[in-house]
């Protein structure tokens, strides 16, 4: 019996904790405080789901609580308890098939809607033309390009609050994902290849964006922000980078191009889009090209900014 | 190439490693030397075809291997508890995490698993070996080596850092030069070959080798799943075999299948190996399940509930996981419509897996619980399992997965299932059959010790997890940042916890073998199925009569009437295959090929290729027959053995 109960306090110990944890601290977990559309619809799926996950976990672990306490072979049991040829019960086992068929379509509708949902710009910035950012990743940074005001950023980003963002990722090389965890969800950059991400901020802030997917040593260090604010702030930052920033090259974009971290961000009043787009298969090949023989160079990167590399 | 570029240098933890793998050498050999044991390694161990001792040799390179990935898994969380931690630096622990990976799954959970079906499942059916035992023995050494090429890459040559997914283009030839991603592929092909093989070949085991009236739906749960998964590996490892091999050629002789030049397709690497990678990791859970069948039906002392829907469940489980690879990357950019699909068909996965939990709470109602040690890892199993489970659920909707994508919430899951199912799983078997491969049971109070020290430490390691992915913490990041801080800590402490159980468990292999008590009777569980029939320690034919089956649990039935599995009257002399050297020293030959191919002296490999190939051909011309065990003989062993 001593066992039975160290087993059970520490379920229940566990149950509470969790619970107490999904309480307390949901609110602070980026993921589920989110600041955009975006990340509200897939929060209230997350959210949404929850209650079946906890729903099946709480009868699941009552259940086996209730199993290994009560039929264990202890004296005194009575013998009636005891039924060890029973091998089946086909009404029961119909049920507790059902059970979980129901529970899987009322997750399906809702997944599948707001998977359709996220492949337009979100519904409450419906008035305006979704502002279009090429989002270029490459070892191991971020060029990100504003075709209609024809300036670009590197490392970091700046967006109107209120207005849907239509990312156009690629990859000079290889595959990483644009992660803006409080806006939204991510999508992969491929070389070669171009995938849309409409993501929009409701409010203004400085949010954590990277690259989420493994990309080689610099990966940790591929990380940008996200500067959200009014329409007005941010016209003018454009006009200011417009007027105040200088025209990027094709012989400086080749230098940062090549693998490695920068320290420091840019900004450019031009794009680079005009002598090369990653995301078409004639952009493919453009960094593998010039930079072959330095993806191999190790960069003896260590934790905080220490790295030998500058 | 220079020395310093052949041997790693500059890592302290790689200098010690070196020195251990020195000394462990050097202490391995004084020892096989001072005790004069070289021919009884060669005779008993290296050259056998018996099952049961190669699922010996199997079961001990998976604990090596466990230790291995556990090692590589504590540095890393040592690495993640504080925010500024400078004990691996960024390709330290890339490498790091790409071992563990690897080692875990291709390494650990399957040769765990295939010991385990190595020593039981032939038992089970009341067969006398494998259909194949030149195979099986060949199997094992393409394990074996594939292992231990993988393993040296640490000191020689450098390891590989691109993760166990090995994605392309990050891992060709351009962005990872040099021999580490090469190690990758070897390793894993060699191991390949050698899992396919033993598909083939349990497979038709356990087709064609039952005992009389042992009919499908009479055969034990835990063939059942070995059976289902040998299909899984039949159908999922030639994908495997044909990825690498073109990235092999991509990677060494410069073809353009997966780069970025030449309108390469790096993203076919990513469908290929999930097509291979999600069956995989139901070759990893299935036989999982059967163990915690066995084991639950046993020390409940009741019929399993609902045997045919488990086996079904098994089976549409094993369906499904050919029809979900994309949900490995949802974020590809495929379109809502594709992502709707394999979004419902992933979530569908959880009905069958829903239905077996309810089972085998169901086996538990009304019945008789012993809280034994292997029954300890398998109840833990339920509540763990179905938190990873319902985690996995919300994973696979796929708008969501969105977020959770490269996030610590998918390692929470991915390592509350295959913790929680396959490592419990592979403890709980080990423990429930180590009477059937040592001659004694392992002690009860040492293994709770580790018990609680595993599991709880699990959780502590594990939950967190959940909250940090959410709070939008990518895998793989060698640092962390000061928000991540509280939830690493508790983490990390977990993590040593798991690591102080498994120490305790292996002290217990040795504490029980100085001093647990010798079996007696071939049955020390009182367990229901015919491996509990053979006596102990097994002999190499396992049964003297082959038994006659006409219900589930056979010797169960078998203890009820009465009925004792040696009726000496009926035996009869057995056939038995010789043991052989040419397994060993073939993918011996292929492993020198491999190792020469890595670093890419083409000349050397071709040599160690047509080694390999008279090796075969050697093969193709040998008559050996085996021999026969005369009646006297096996009357003389079973009368020793059952005492009589």
């Amino acid at each position: 019996m001593r066992h039975t109960r160290k087993h059970l306090s520490k379920w229940l110990v566990f149950i509470l904790i969790g619970l107490i944890l999904l309480l307390t601290g949901c609110s602070e977990l980026t993921v589920m405080d989110p600041k955009g559309p975006v990340g509200e619809q897939q929060k209230d799926l997350i959210v949404y789901s929850l209650y079946f996950m906890l729903g099946i976990i709480v009868v699941v672990f009552v259940l086996f609580a209730f199993m290994v306490i009560k039929y264990r072979d202890k004296p005194g049991r009575d013998p009636k308890d005891y039924k060890p040829n029973m091998h089946g019960n086909k009404t029961i086992e119909t049920i507790w098939t059902i059970i979980p068929v129901i529970i899987v379509i009322c997750l399906s509708i809702p997944t599948v809607n707001t998977l359709f949902d996220l492949e337009k710009p979100p519904e409450s910035s419906a008035e305006q033309e979704p502002l279009v950012i090429y989002a270029t990743a490459a070892d191991w940074k971020w060029f990100f390009s504003y075709p209609e005001q024809g300036i670009e950023t590197v490392d970091y980003l700046h967006i109107p609050t209120d207005r849907a963002v239509e990312f156009r990722l690629s990859s000079a090389d290889s595959m990483s994902a644009l992660w803006i965890p409080a806006l939204g969800g991510q999508k992969y950059n491929m070389a070669g290849m171009q995938t849309t991400l409409y993501l929009q901020a409701d409010e203004t802030g400085v949010y954590e964006g990277r690259n989420s997917n493994f990309n080689g040593e610099g990966f940790a260090a591929q990380t940008f922000e996200v500067y959200a604010e009014s329409s007005s702030e941010f016209n003018n930052w454009v006009e200011q980078t417009q007027n105040t920033a200088p025209k990027l090259t094709q012989s400086k974009y080749d230098s940062l191009l090549k693998p490695g971290i920068l320290n420091s961000t840019k900004e450019f009043s031009s794009t680079h889009l005009q002598w090369v787009n990653h995301g078409t298969s004639n952009g493919m090949d453009y960094a593998i090209n010039r930079f072959w023989d330095d993806y191999g160079d190790k960069l003896h990167l260590k934790n905080g900014k220490n790295h030998s590399h500058d | 190439m220079q020395l310093d570029e052949f041997f790693v240098t500059g890592e302290p933890l790689i200098y010690a490693g070196m020195v251990a793998i020195v000394l462990v050498t050097s202490a391995i050999i004084f020892l096989l030397t001072y005790f004069k044991k070289w021919t009884w390694l060669w005779r008993e161990w290296l050259t056998t075809v018996d099952h049961k001792k190669i699922g010996i040799m199997y079961i001990l390179s998976a604990l090596a291997m466990l230790f291995r990935g556990g090692a590589d898994a504590l540095m890393m969380r040592t690495q993640l508890a504080f925010p500024d931690m400078n004990f691996l630096n960024a390709q330290h622990y890339n490498e790091i995490f790409t071992t563990h990976g690897t080692v875990m799954i291709i390494f650990m959970a399957m040769p765990f698993l295939i010991g385990l079906m190595n020593i039981v499942v032939p038992q089970q059916i009341g067969a006398r070996d494998f259909a194949f035992p030149f195979v099986n023995a060949l199997s094992f050494w393409a394990f074996f080596f594939g292992a231990m090429l993988f393993n040296i890459s640490f000191v020689i040559g450098g390891s590989p850092d691109a993760g166990w997914t090995s994605y392309t283009p990050l891992a060709g030839a351009a962005m990872s030069p040099g021999p580490g991603q090469n190690f990758y592929l070897m390793g894993l092909q060699l191991s390949g070959i050698g899992t396919l093989a033993t598909g083939v070949n349990l497979m038709v085991t356990i087709l064609k080798m039952r005992a009389p009236g042992m009919t499908l739906f009479k055969m034990p749960i835990f063939t059942w799943s070995s059976l289902i998964t040998m299909f899984i590996i039949v159908f999922a490892f030639p994908i495997l075999t044909v990825a690498l091999a073109l990235l092999t050629i991509d990677r060494i002789f410069g073809s353009q299948f997966f780069t970025l030049t030449g309108e390469g397709l790096p993203m076919m690497w990513a469908n290929l190996f999930w097509m291979w990678g999600h069956p995989e990791v139901y070759i990893v859970i299935l036989p999982a399940f059967g163990i915690f069948s066995e084991i639950i039906a046993t020390f409940a002392r009741k019929q399993l509930f609902g045997y045919s829907v488990m086996v079904w469940s098994i089976i549409l489980i094993a369906g499904l996981s050919f029809l979900v690879w994309v949900h490995h990357f949802f974020t590809m950019g495929a379109g809502a419509f594709v992502n709707s699909v394999f979004s419902v068909s992933t979530m569908a996965i959880a009905i069958p897996t829903g239905v077996k939990i309810f089972n085998w709470l169901a086996t538990l109602y009304k019945s008789k619980i012993q809280i034994t040690v292997p029954m300890m890892w398998s109840l833990a199993f339920i509540p763990s399992f179905v938190i990873g489970g319902v985690t996995g659920v919300m994973l696979g909707m796929a708008a969501a997965d969105y977020q959770f994508h490269n996030s610590y919430f998918l390692i929470a899951h991915f390592h509350y299932v295959l913790i929680a199912g396959t490592v419990f799983a592979s403890f709980a078997g080990l423990i429930f059959w180590y009477p059937k491969m040592f001659g004694h049971r392992m002690n009860e109070r040492i293994g709770k010790i580790a018990f609680w020290f595993f599991v709880i430490g699990f959780h502590v390691c594990f939950f967190p997890q959940y909250f940090l992915g959410l709070d939008g913490m990518p895998r793989r990041v060698f640092h962390i940042v000061p928000e991540w801080f509280n939830l690493n800590v508790i983490s990390t402490v977990g993590a040593f916890g798991m690591g102080i159980g498994f120490a305790v468990f292996v002290y217990n292999i040795y504490y029980s073998y100085r001093y647990s008590e010798r079996e007696t009777t071939g049955d020390p569980w009182n367990a229901r199925t015919l491996e509990w029939a053979t006596p102990i320690p097994v002999p190499e034919y396992n049964f003297a009569v082959v038994p006659h089956v006409d219900s589930l649990d056979a010797f169960w039935a078998m203890k009820e009437r009465g009925e004792s599995p040696y009726d000496e009257s009926k035996v009869e002399p057995i056939h038995m295959p010789n043991n052989t050297s040419q397994p060993f020293i073939m993918m011996g030959i292929f492993t020198l090929a491999s190792f020469f191919l890595v670093f890419e002296w083409i000349w050397l490999a071709l040599a160690g290729l047509i080694g390999g190939i008279v090796m075969m051909i050697i093969r193709s011309f040998d008559y050996d027959e085996g021999y026969h065990i005369s009646s006297e003989e096996i009357i003389e062993t079973e009368r020793s053995a059952r005492g009589l």
